[in-house]
């Protein structure tokens, strides 16, 4: 075994260690939200599920916001580890996205008796989602390696600054309704104002939840990124 | 070699060649019209006014037109790799994009002084100043459709599926000043005043500014090869 | 010591992969003014990738390509010093040779154009032409005016990729009387062909390349045969 495929299983052990502790966190903070944590008052047990919706957003934007920066620094440094590394993450927020928009509508469902609302986080997944989407569509229509890093990149860094602008428009839509900040709970579409910021006993579990979620983040990117530079390496092992 | 000269040299040459068979041009009118045709006939004429669908209409219209004209602009430069003998030539990259854009602005401003008389015509809007400032919105949105357009038609047209990349690419970064660009026409045809109008216009302005310069930057990646 | 004017392409240790495929492996090159080089060897050897390199259509992995003591890659300046033709035409269908020629001369900054657009349409036979659409014209016309759209703006290092390929005798002819012409006012020129025979004549100097590399390079032979023979023994190596 060389040294460089020793490097890359280290990186591999190491992401999946890291990963097997976002997934404690994560199951700490069921148990701290199920076992510990008091129903909210206007919607009851189903706001439970602010604690994995907003870490999550964060954690696909996040996911983006770095497909962004390493295609930026991939077009001026590269290297080609920087590709695996966007793909990595890009493979990581798609994911996060499919869990949000997999769970948003069950969530709707029971608040607010609609499958789908355009409510502000699953708004502005959807948009992410149709960025990751194009980004992928674009790299699977690429043969070629450098240009599918090259182009990656390119659009990369467009969708990356692009994310304030969906902000910007998912906010401005759903201007006449109060926003849901960290720490207030998400608003039904029909209420005139929305409660008072959470107290401590129910924001405990949305801040460990936000730590969990990144340390997955961390660790799915970790473990990707190390298969990803095995095939790079295998591919050109092949090639001689 | 200046820079101008070779953007306008490229933008006129594009322009002519559209010029001498027109399909860019007619294919998204024809798509113009088509839009306005089906939403009025599917509109349910009890439960939704004219006037209320009239925004969607008009964006839903030149947002789709934009994108079938966008394609043409690096299909033509395929046949007889007509593209290298631009990047052979002794011009900076950033002027190619340039002219490009340039020629993909003219040709979706021409349609839409094609659709926008139409729209006002089918949606019995009444032609006041309002029109002007329908026009001014469609300018800024034209720029900010057609500014990540041309780079990613340039991306696109490397692909096996250019015409059906280059949407998927394309929709997220079309959202934005669609959003713009629709609350402004809102505003304008309820006869709101100015000033509601100008925060929409800045924010197109900003979406343009921002994307214009980004792509500009990243061309010359895309060329690359 | 009399000042030795300085070479027109100067290659270092150029390499090129293409994924995983090395398509010129540390090439060192020296071409001075007015030589005519051909460029030979089996498919897949790296020609075309090296016309790419001196032309700056492509950024080498390794080592380096100067024309002109520039770097063309990334360096748009540079580029007014080489005319590149190959069985690609670069032309456009809907314009008119004239017209064709003239959007060259523009991104070319060519003063006084339409002089210099007249005098390669007349050279060309292509003013019967001038205002017939391209892609009207026949592949030996077209052809023509490719030739005519590379060497307009009086390139001093002509890049010539497989020109004969596909080319009647008429146009051949013609290409073969370019190539002398240009040679005559003191330009270079890179030919890759694999007919030698075409401008066997006029090369001053023949450089094989096999997989990547260069296996052959010498003042060309005076006689086809006896190099026909030489490479043969060198690709079966």
């Amino acid at each position: 075994m060389s040294p460089a495929s020793d490097a890359i299983d280290r990186v591999i052990r190491r992401g999946r260690a890291i990963m097997v502790a976002g997934l404690l966190g994560v199951a700490a903070v069921y148990v701290l939200s199920l076992g510990f944590t008091p129903p909210e008052a206007s919607q009851g047990l189903a706001f439970k599920i602010l604690y994995v919706h907003a870490p999550s957003a964060w954690a696909m934007e996040t996911a983006f916001v770095m497909v962004g920066l390493t295609g930026a620094l991939y077009l001026w440094l590269g290297d080609r580890r920087l590709d695996v590394f966007a793909e990595a993450s890009a493979t990581v927020g798609m994911v996060f996205g499919a869990i949000l928009l997999l769970s948003g509508p069950i969530w709707g469902k029971t608040i607010w008796g609609a499958w789908w609302v355009w409510d502000p986080r699953l708004t502005f997944t959807l948009l992410l989602y149709l960025l990751f989407a194009g980004y992928f569509a674009l790299r699977s229509a690429l043969s070629d390696p450098v240009e599918r890093a090259r182009f990656g990149a390119v659009i990369g860094i467009m969708g990356t600054v692009l994310v304030p602008f969906i902000h910007l428009t998912v906010y401005l839509f759903r201007s006449q309704h109060p926003m849901p900040v960290l720490g207030r709970p998400p608003c039904p579409p029909d209420s005139p104002n929305c409660a008072p910021a959470l107290p401590w006993v129910l924001l405990r579990p949305l801040l460990l939840s936000f730590v969990a979620f990144t340390t997955l983040y961390i660790g799915f990117v970790t473990t990707r990124y190390g298969i990803g530079l095995r095939r790079v390496e295998e591919e050109s092992r092949d090639a001689g | 070699m200046s820079l101008r000269r070779a953007v306008l040299a490229i933008a006129a040459k594009d322009l002519r060649i559209e010029w001498r068979h027109r399909t860019a041009f007619t294919s998204a009118i024809v798509f113009a019209v088509l839009v306005l045709v089906v939403f009025i006939f599917a509109r349910d004429e009890g439960s939704v006014s004219l006037a209320a669908l009239a925004p969607t209409v008009l964006w839903v219209m030149l947002a789709l037109a934009t994108v079938v004209t966008l394609n043409r602009a690096f299909l033509l430069e395929r046949e007889h790799h007509a593209l290298e003998g631009i990047l052979l030539a002794p011009i900076s990259p950033v002027a190619l994009f340039w002219g490009k854009w340039l020629a993909n602005l003219a040709l979706v401003l021409v349609v839409e002084l094609v659709a926008i008389p139409l729209w006002v015509l089918f949606f019995n809007i009444t032609p006041d100043l309002r029109i002007l400032g329908t026009g001014a919105v469609a300018i800024l949105a034209a720029i900010g459709f057609t500014a990540p357009g041309t780079l990613f038609s340039a991306i696109a047209v490397r692909t096996r599926f250019a015409e059906l990349l280059l949407p998927v690419l394309l929709l997220p970064f079309v959202i934005p000043p669609l959003f713009f660009a629709a609350q402004a026409t809102v505003r304008l045809l309820e006869g709101a005043p100015v000033s509601d109008l100008i925060g929409w216009l800045r924010l197109l302005a900003l979406y343009d500014i921002a994307f214009l310069a980004l792509a500009s930057i990243l061309f010359p990646a895309v060329m690359d090869q | 010591m009399t000042p030795l004017r300085p070479p027109v392409v100067e290659v270092r240790g150029l390499g090129r992969r293409f994924g995983h495929v090395r398509a010129l492996r540390s090439v060192d090159l020296v071409i001075g003014e007015g030589e005519v080089l051909l460029l030979s060897g089996p498919n897949g050897a790296g020609k075309s990738t090296l016309l790419r390199l001196l032309a700056g259509l492509t950024r080498p992995d390794t080592g380096t390509v100067r024309v002109l003591e520039r770097a063309l890659h990334g360096n748009p300046q540079g580029r007014s010093a080489v005319g590149f033709l190959s069985h690609q035409t670069f032309l456009y269908d809907d314009l008119t040779a004239r017209e064709n020629l003239r959007f060259a001369a523009t991104l070319h900054g060519i003063e006084s154009a339409e002089r210099e657009i007249a005098r390669v349409l007349e050279a060309a036979g292509l003013l019967q032409a001038a205002d017939t659409r391209a892609g009207v014209l026949s592949h030996g016309l077209q052809q023509r005016l490719a030739i005519a759209r590379a060497t307009l703006h009086a390139p001093a290092l002509l890049l010539l990729d497989e020109p004969f390929s596909g080319l009647d005798a008429l146009a051949a002819d013609l290409l073969r009387r370019t190539i002398a012409a240009e040679c005559a006012r003191g330009r270079t020129v890179v030919c890759v062909t694999h007919q030698p025979a075409e401008i066997w004549e006029i090369a001053t100097r023949i450089v094989v390349l096999d997989r990547g590399a260069v296996v052959f390079d010498a003042p060309r032979p005076p006689l086809l045969d006896d190099f026909t023979a030489t490479y043969r023994g060198l690709i079966a190596a």
